[in-house]
């Protein structure tokens, strides 16, 4: 369960002065549920994520992730998420499944049952024939799918991901699309960013469209279409867009 | 800490280097002078003699000598001196055999290029046998007056070295190694800690580590003690190799000892020991230091150019410590690098002043304790991880 309260983040750029690159934002996103950021570059989807993944701290507001507060309770809010981006990369010297023994310690799992994890993230991902592999030896591809299992080692309640099939090809893609699907279906709470429309239409439950920082319109597929008298979702996030300019 | 050490560089940087540089510096340093020092001894000088008509038995006696190649005289000998074509030139004033017989005190000129090498040794060479003539000519006056030549040498001095071996041996190495352990501990730390700042910058990783949920203040940690490790690995297995050198080739330690006479070195395992204590909190401030100035570089490249300049400024005091005439007092002691050199050295000649010790370990910790300090509230700035 993610809620957001009026969460702002500022950022201050000598030139052009104060950046109000998240300013405002409530939404809820429920269990079960995939709540997707539609947005265009620099519209604030990314360090609305990083907020939540308290990445980032936020100038004003809050929010509360998996029952935690992200500005008074960090540390549990990362222990309940699993957060995964373009630029969340693998430490190319270490083998894949040294990264994610790395990191399943990091989230203090014990050995036995880290061990068990391992074992059935790998099956589940087919990551065992290249699981003694270092990461800067290994395909995009397999590079995905240790990403994937170092998200998910201490299998979060919550997901969030950042515009996650950015540079993939049409395989590869999918089974990130297939992978965010399975989270929904086993009940935790996905949040993921894009601004490929055809992925939003495909996987989202709830759709939420942000610019400049802040969300313009919110609601499913279907709800937008009634709203919007539009029945494709790119046409509604251009009226949506161009109708505060 | 894994990632750190597969990487190839930082093991070079780390292992082979220090093993191989260091009894590569020692013995190659001292046979190489050695070398350079004899064959300019044994070469052949050539000099001119001016004026050798006046004084026929003092250039027979020169010119018996070996070593020499007289060439003509000529007028040019000034230029040719400067140009190295000649070594040196000896000058006899007219009437010198007169005056040496009528009891007068003329004046030999020696030209000469002053600071070459081969033209001091030619010069030295001809002073020699100059006096070894002088002294031929005042054994015959005292003979002609009755007189011994023991009459000139009332009496005879003798020199007597009292410190003990390890004062004598610590006072030479006591500067040099302290000095080498500080910037071996610093070269050492620099590597990793680019490595695990800047370098996850640039792999991308930082944000992957950064939703893990450690506090920000051990993830810090984590890297302070992965550069402390690979700084104090680097410090101790270049001692390590130091020492092996030294063990099995004493006589290089000898001859690149001042004037190359040899003489026990016996520095104690104590000495050392309580060097690299007081060393301990230096490289703390170094490994922390480095990781909250690489942590501002966007790239690898970015880090390294923040960081070279400190190499300078590192070895500045250090080399200070070398200097004759610094000694250790109460201004000093709180000049970081600077204080744990001169102690180390004083340290190591078995001086041990403990109030400045106390001093030193102290300021060296708080300023350790600062560097830390400094590094944690760095990768607290979102401004300085996410540097766009």
């Amino acid at each position: 369960m993610i809620e957001t309260q009026n969460l702002t983040k500022i950022f201050y750029d000598r030139k052009r002065g104060q950046i109000r690159a998240v300013d405002g934002v409530n939404f809820r996103c429920q269990p079960g549920r995939i709540f997707g950021l539609l947005g265009a570059n620099g519209a604030g989807k990314t360090t609305c994520l990083r907020l939540l993944a308290t990445i980032l701290q936020p100038t004003e507001g809050t929010a509360r992730v998996a029952g935690f507060d992200i500005c008074k309770q960090p540390e549990q809010v990362r222990a309940n998420v699993g957060f995964m981006a373009t630029t969340t990369a693998l430490y190319p010297r270490l083998t894949a499944r040294e990264i994610v023994e790395y990191f399943g310690r990091l989230n203090g799992l014990d050995p036995r049952r880290l061990r068990q994890r391992i074992d059935e993230l790998f099956t589940t991902f087919a990551i065992h024939e290249f699981a003694d592999r270092r990461c800067d030896k290994l395909s995009t591809g397999m590079q995905q799918k240790v990403s994937v299992a170092r998200t998910l080692i201490h299998d979060p309640p919550v997901m969030i991901f950042d515009e996650p099939t950015v540079g993939l090809d049409v395989m590869t893609a999918r089974t990130i699309m297939d992978f965010i699907r399975s989270c929904r279906d086993r009940g935790k709470t996905v949040i993921f960013s894009t601004h490929v429309m055809v992925e939003a239409e495909k996987l989202c439950d709830t759709i939420a469209i942000i610019h400049e920082g802040k969300i313009l319109a919110e609601g499913t597929l279907a709800e937008l279409r009634a709203r919007y008298a539009r029945q494709d979702l790119e046409d509604i996030f251009v009226h949506v867009v161009e109708g505060t300019a | 800490m894994l990632d750190t050490l597969r990487d190839r560089r930082t093991l070079i940087s780390m292992i082979v280097v220090p093993l191989l540089l260091m009894p590569g510096l020692v013995v190659g340093m001292a046979s190489l002078s050695l070398k350079l020092v004899q064959r300019a001894q044994q070469q052949v000088a050539t000099i001119m003699i001016l004026g050798a008509e006046h004084a026929p038995a003092a250039v027979a006696h020169i010119r018996q000598a070996k070593g020499f190649e007289v060439v003509p005289a000529a007028s040019d000998y000034a230029q040719r001196i400067s140009e190295k074509k000649l070594r040196a030139a000896v000058e006899f004033p007219t009437g010198f055999e007169q005056a040496l017989a009528s009891d007068q005190q003329p004046t030999v000129k020696l030209y000469h290029y002053a600071g070459e090498m081969r033209s001091q040794f030619a010069v030295r060479n001809l002073e020699r046998l100059l006096n070894e003539y002088r002294d031929e000519v005042v054994a015959k006056r005292l003979a002609s007056r009755q007189l011994s030549p023991d009459v000139l040498q009332p009496f005879d001095t003798a020199e007597e070295n009292v410190a003990p071996p390890e004062k004598v041996g610590g006072s030479i190495f006591g500067g040099l190694i302290p000095y080498i352990i500080i910037l071996l501990s610093l070269t050492g730390a620099m590597y990793p800690a680019i490595d695990l700042t800047a370098g996850e910058k640039e792999r991308g990783t930082i944000e992957t580590i950064l939703a893990s949920p450690v506090a920000r203040s051990e993830l810090v940690f984590g890297k302070f003690l992965t550069v402390m490790t690979a700084s104090v690995a680097t410090a101790i297995l270049s001692l390590a190799s130091l020492v092996a050198t030294y063990m099995l080739t004493p006589k290089s330690f000898a001859q690149m000892g001042r004037g190359g006479a040899s003489f026990q070195i016996a520095i104690s395992g104590k000495g050392v020991a309580a060097v690299l204590l007081m060393i301990l909190p230096v490289a703390v401030m170094f490994a922390a230091a480095l990781l909250a100035i690489a942590l501002l570089a966007r790239s690898f490249k970015e880090a390294q150019s923040y960081i070279s300049p400190l190499t300078i400024v590192v070895v500045l005091p250090a080399v200070a410590s070398l200097l004759p005439g610094i000694e250790l007092d109460a201004r000093l002691a709180f000049i970081p690098i600077l204080n744990v050199s001169l102690v180390s050295k004083e340290i190591l000649t078995g001086t041990y002043h403990w109030n400045y010790i106390g001093l030193i370990f102290a300021s060296s910790c708080i300023y350790a304790a600062a560097a830390l300090f400094i590094a944690v509230r760095a990768f607290q700035r979102e401004s300085v991880l996410f540097r766009t």
